[in-house]
C-alpha cells in the first residue's frame, strides 16, 4: 500500500546502503561473508540466553573496570589517612593503610559516580559468575558438550576457572581487612605446594608474606593478563560456536542436519542488544540499591587482626568450605611436609576440575556414543549423566554452605563443631543421595512424559457440548504419521506447534533406558 | 535427512538426496511481522517503543542533574537502570512487533567437516615439508638440545621477581631480650594482662611483621601442661604463643575464657591453651608454637629467644 514517494525513498535508501557496501566490498571482498552474518540463524530457547548474559556482564565489567583503573593506585606504600579536602570518612582518620586502600576509599567517597561504578563492577562480577555457572550446567545437562563441541567445553571450563581467579584478584585489590585475610589463606595454600610452593609465593609476593610488590603485580594480573585471557578465550568460544552452529532441542521439524530459528538481522540482533541493556540495567539497579563490599567498614588490612564472618565472594565459597571441612591431616616424612591446606585447597579442586574437563570423554565411554550430535538431550533422558550433575551440584553446595559455618553456628545457636561435622558427612553422603534422587526422578519423568519447566506438550483438553473431554492430541493422532508424506499440511503443523498450539509430545528423544550405561539402569 | 520423521525437505522444493542449500530454502517466507495487517496495532506498538525510549530520555536528564548536584549512589543506580531498561525493552518490542523474522529452517550445511579429498589434500601439503625434514634426525636432536638450553636461559629474568632466600620463613623478629610491645608501641608489664586476659604483642620495631604477632595469655594459677624442656618459659601464669594459626596463617584471635581455648576465625581451628595450645578441633595440624618469655631489668616482658620452630602454616622444607 506504499505510495510512490515511499517507494522512491526506499529506492534511495537501498542505493545509499548499497554504495557503502560496495565501497567496503571493493576493499575487503566482504559481501558474501556479511550476508552469511546477517542471515545466520540462531535457535531460540530461554536457556540459551544465559551464555549471552555472561557475555553482557563481561562487557560491563570491562567498561566499569577501565573507569576504576583510572583512579586505583596499586601501591603497598604505608600512608596515614588524613584527607585535607573532600569527604572525610571519620572512623579511618589517623589509621595506617596502604595507598591502595586509601585510593579505594577516595574512589568511594570523593570521586563523583565512583561508588556506583565500583559497586556495578562488583555486582557485574557476581552476575557474570552466576551466568557462567548456570550456562555450564545447561551445557552439561543437555549434552551440548558432545562431539563436535568438546573443544568449546574445554574453553568454557577454562573460562570459568580464569573468571574465578579474575574475581578473586579483583576482590583482593582494595587491600582491606577482609580481602587481605583471603589472600593470607591463599598464600598459605600455595606456599604449601611440594617443592615449588615457597618459590611461587616468593616470586608473586616479592618475598615472604605480605611482601612489598604484591599489589602492583596483582593489578597487572587483574587488569591486563586475565582480561586478555578471558577475551581471547571467549572470542575463540564464540567463533567456534558460530562455525559449528548452535545446538538445539529436538522438536517438530528439527533434525541433526537442519537448524531452526530466527535470523541474526534484524530479529536476533535487536533482541540480543535489548537483552544486553536489560542485563546492564539490572546490574546498575543492584549496584545502586544494594551495597556491596563496603571496604571502609572492614578497615585496612594488617596481619594480626581479623574479623569473624570472613567469607569470600560466593563463587569461591566452595573452596573456603573445602578448606574448613578437610580434617587436620597432613603429610610429613623424609624431612619434608605437604601441609594441610594443600589437600582441600589444591588437590580437591584439581580433581574436580580434571573430572569436569574430562567429562566429554567420560560421557562417550559411559554411553558408548562417539558420534556427533546437534540435537540436545533432555536431562531426563540421560538419568545417569543428570544424576552425576546433581551429585556435583550437591557437593559444591555443601562446601559453599560450609564456608559460612561460623555464621550458621551463630544463627542457629549450635556449636560450630557440630555444623562442621554435619557438613563433613554431607559432603560425603549428599552427592550419593542427590544422584539417586535425580536418577529416580528422571525415570519417573520419562514415564509420565510431563515437562517440569516448559509449557506442556501434552495437548489441549477440549470439553465438548455434551460434557465429554478429549485432548487435541488424540484428535490429531500420531504426529509421526503425517510427516513422511510431504503433504502441504506439514509446514503449518510445525508452525502451529511453535506457536504454542502444540499437539502430542513429538520430540524424537530417545527413551532413556537403552542409552544408559550397563549396570546403571535398574 | 530424507528419513527424518519430522522434516520433509521436499516440502521446501529441495532434493532430499542432493546437497542442502547453504541458506534458508526458498519457500520459507520470514518477511512477515506481527502487526503487518493491523495499522492501528502497529501504531500502538510504535508508541510503546517510543514510550520506553522516553523513559531513557528522562532518566538521562536525571542522571546529568544528579551528577551536577553532587552525585547520589541510590538515585544514580535507579536512573542508570531506568535508562537501560527503557532502551532495552524498546528494542525488544521493536523487534517483536514491527520487524520481520519469523522462525525459519535451514541446513546446518557441510561446514562441520570437509570431504575426503580435502582431507587428503591437507595431509599431502603437510607432508611436503615434514618428509624432507624427517630425513635429518641430527638436526632435530640439535634443535631439541639448543631449544632446551635457550629455554632455560630465557626464563632467568623471572628470577628477579622474588628473593631466593627462604630463611625468613624459619625465623621471626623475636630474639634474645626483644621487648614485647603493644600495637601502639608501648612496652608491656606482666601485670598489664589480667588473669584470663589476652594481649597481642609484637617484637619492638616490627609491628607489621607478618609472622611475629604473639599472644600473651594470663592463665592465672590453672594447671598448665607443657613439656619439661620448656620449664621457665613463662612468667608465672603468663604464657606466650604465636598468634599465627598453624593452618593457613590467620591470626588465631578469639579466646574463649571458659574453656581456655583459642579459636581461629578463618576455619575454626581450636587450640587448647592449657595443654600447650594443641589443636583440639578443626583443620590445624600442629600446636601453636610457644615463645619463651621473661622480664628484663625494667620489669618489661621480653623474649628469651626466637621461637624454637617455624611459626605459621607448613611448607615443604619446614
Ligand atoms: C566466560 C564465560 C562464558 C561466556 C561469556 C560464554 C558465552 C557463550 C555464549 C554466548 C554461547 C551461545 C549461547 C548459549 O548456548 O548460551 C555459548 C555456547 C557454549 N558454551 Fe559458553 N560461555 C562461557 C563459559 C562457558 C563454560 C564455563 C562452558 C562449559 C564448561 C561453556 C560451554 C559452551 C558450549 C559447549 C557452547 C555451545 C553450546 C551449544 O551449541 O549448544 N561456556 N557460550
Ligand atoms: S587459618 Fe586458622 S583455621 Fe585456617
Amino acid at each position: 500500500m506504499s505510495t510512490t514517494e515511499e517507494r522512491a525513498a526506499e529506492q534511495k535508501r537501498y542505493a545509499a546502503g548499497k554504495s557503502v557496501l560496495d565501497t567496503v566490498d571493493e576493499r575487503f571482498g566482504s559481501s558474501r561473508f556479511l550476508t552469511s552474518v546477517l542471515d545466520k540463524i540462531f535457535p531460540d530457547h530461554w536457556s540459551f540466553m544465559v551464555g549471552e548474559i555472561a557475555m553482557d556482564s563481561l562487557i560491563i565489567l570491562i567498561i566499569t573496570g577501565i573507569y576504576l583503573a583510572l583512579f586505583y593506585v596499586p601501591s603497598s606504600t604505608d600512608v596515614i589517612y588524613a584527607p585535607t579536602s573532600g569527604h572525610v570518612y571519620a572512623p579511618l582518620v589517623g589509621q595506617h593503610m596502604t595507598e591502595a586502600y586509601q585510593s579505594v576509599i577516595n574512589l568511594s567517597f570523593n570521586v563523583r559516580a565512583g561508588l556506583i561504578m565500583r559497586q556495578a563492577h562488583h555486582w557485574a562480577a557476581l552476575v557474570f559468575l552466576a551466568a557462567v555457572l548456570f550456562h555450564l550446567c545447561r551445557v552439561f545437562f543437555t549434552g551440548a558438550f558432545r562431539k563436535p563441541r568438546e573443544v568449546n567445553w574445554i574453553i568454557g571450563v577454562t573460562l570459568w576457572l580464569v573468571v574465578i581467579l579474575e574475581g578473586f584478584t579483583g576482590y583482593s585489590l582494595p587491600d582491606d581487612l577482609l580481602s587481605g585475610t583471603g589472600l593470607r589463606v591463599i598464600y598459605s595454600i600455595v606456599e604449601g605446594l611440594p617443592l615449588v610452593g615457597t618459590w611461587i609465593v616468593y616470586d608473586f609476593w616479592g618475598g615472604s608474606y605480605p611482601g612489598t610488590t604484591f599489589l602492583t603485580r596483582l593489578f597487572v594480573i587483574h587488569e591486563f593478563i586475565f582480561p586478555l585471557l578471558i577475551v581471547g578465550l571467549l572470542t575463540a568460544h564464540l567463533m567456534i560456536l558460530w562455525h559449528q552452529k548452535h545446538s538445539d532441542f529436538p522438536g517438530p521439524g528439527k533434525t541433526e542436519t537442519n537448524i531452526r530459528g530466527s535470523r541474526v538481522w534484524p530479529q536476533y540482533a535487536l533482541k540480543a542488544g535489548g537483552l544486553f541493556m536489560i542485563v546492564t540495567g539490572t546490574i546498575f539497579l543492584l549496584a545502586g540499591e544494594i551495597q556491596i563490599n563496603p571496604v571502609w567498614l572492614y578497615g585496612p588490612y594488617n596481619p594480626y587482626t581479623v574479623s569473624i564472618g570472613a567469607q569470600p565472594d560466593w563463587y569461591l565459597g566452595w573452596l573456603d568450605g573445602s578448606v574448613r571441612l578437610w580434617p587436620h591431616w597432613e603429610f610429613a616424612s623424609f624431612g619434608h611436609e605437604i601441609p594441610n591446606p594443600v589437600f582441600p585447597g589444591i588437590l580437591i579442586p584439581g580433581l574436580l576440575f580434571t573430572t569436569i574437563y574430562a567429562w566429554p570423554w567420560l560421557d562417550k565411554k559411559i554411553y558408548s556414543d562417539y558420534g556427533a550430535h546437534n540435537l540436545l538431550d533432555r536431562p531426563r533422558d540421560k538419568p545417569f549423566r543428570t544424576g552425576v550433575g546433581v551429585a556435583a551440584i550437591v557437593f559444591f553446595a555443601d562446601l559453599t554452605i560450609a564456608c559460612g559455618s561460623d555464621i550458621l553456628a551463630n544463627d542457629f545457636h549450635v556449636g560450630f563443631e557440630r555444623v562442621i561435622e554435619v557438613l563433613q558427612y554431607g559432603a560425603l553422603l549428599g552427592p550419593v543421595v542427590g544422584f539417586v534422587i535425580a536418577y529416580k526422578a528422571c525415570q519417573a519423568l520419562q514415564r509420565t512424559g510431563a515437562h517440569p519447566i516448559q509449557r506442556p506438550l501434552g495437548g489441549v483438553i477440549i470439553r465438548s457440548a455434551n460434557g465429554a473431554y478429549h485432548t487435541l492430541s488424540d484428535h490429531h493422532g500420531n504426529g509421526h504419521g503425517d510427516n513422511g508424506h510431504g503433504d502441504n499440511g506439514h509446514g503449518d503443523k510445525a508452525d502451529a506447534v511453535a506457536n504454542g498450539h502444540g499437539t502430542a509430545e513429538e520430540a524424537p528423544a530417545p527413551v532413556g533406558a537403552a542409552d544408559e550405561p550397563a549396570g546403571a539402569s535398574d | 535427512m530424507s528419513d527424518s520423521p519430522y522434516f520433509d525437505p521436499r516440502h521446501y522444493g529441495i532434493d532430499p538426496h542432493g546437497p542442502w542449500p547453504e541458506d534458508v530454502p526458498k519457500g520459507q517466507d520470514d518477511s512477515h511481522w506481527r502487526y503487518e495487517n493491523d495499522p492501528k496495532g502497529a501504531r500502538r506498538a510504535e508508541l510503546r517503543v517510543a514510550f520506553c525510549w522516553s523513559l531513557t530520555l528522562l532518566a538521562s536528564i536525571g542522571l546529568a542533574w544528579v551528577y551536577v548536584a553532587g552525585g547520589q549512589t541510590q538515585v544514580e543506580g535507579a536512573l542508570w537502570a531506568m535508562a537501560f531498561f527503557g532502551l532495552g525493552v524498546g528494542f525488544i518490542l521493536w523487534a517483536r512487533d514491527l520487524l520481520p523474522g519469523t522462525e525459519v529452517t535451514a541446513s546446518r550445511g557441510h561446514h562441520d567437516v570437509c570431504a575426503e579429498e580435502d582431507r587428503r589434500a591437507v595431509a599431502e601439503s603437510l607432508t611436503r615439508g615434514i618428509e624432507p625434514m624427517a630425513r635429518r634426525p641430527f638436526l632435530f636432536k640439535m634443535l631439541g638440545a639448543v631449544g632446551g638450553v635457550f629455554g632455560v636461559a630465557a626464563v632467568f629474568p623471572l628470577a628477579s621477581l622474588g628473593p631466593r632466600v627462604h630463611l625468613d620463613l624459619d625465623h621471626t623478629k623475636w630474639g634474645v631480650g626483644t621487648r614485647a610491645v603493644t600495637e601502639d608501641g608501648n612496652p608491656v608489664l606482666p601485670t598489664d594482662v589480667a588473669v584470663n586476659g589476652i594481649l597481642t604483642v609484637f617484637p619492638e620495631g616490627y609491628i607489621t611483621d607478618a609472622l611475629s604477632p604473639t599472644l600473651l595469655i594470663n592463665v592465672g594459677d590453672l594447671p598448665f601442661e607443657i613439656p619439661p624442656s620448656r620449664e621457665g618459659w613463662t612468667i608465672n601464669g603468663l604464657v606466650a604463643f604465636s598468634k599465627i594459626c598453624t593452618h593457613a596463617g590467620c591470626p588465631a584471635s578469639l579466646y574463649n575464657v571458659q574453656s581456655h581455648q583459642l579459636v581461629c576465625p578463618c576455619h575454626q581451628s581450636t587450640f587448647d591453651v592449657l595443654s600447650d595450645c594443641k589443636p583440639v578441633f578443626g583443620p590445624a595440624p600442629r600446636p601453636l608454637p610457644q615463645l619463651p618469655i621473661t622480664t628484663d631489668i625494667d620489669g618489661y616482658v621480653v623474649s628469651q629467644s626466637d621461637y624454637h620452630e617455624p611459626v605459621g602454616p607448613g611448607f615443604w622444607d619446614r
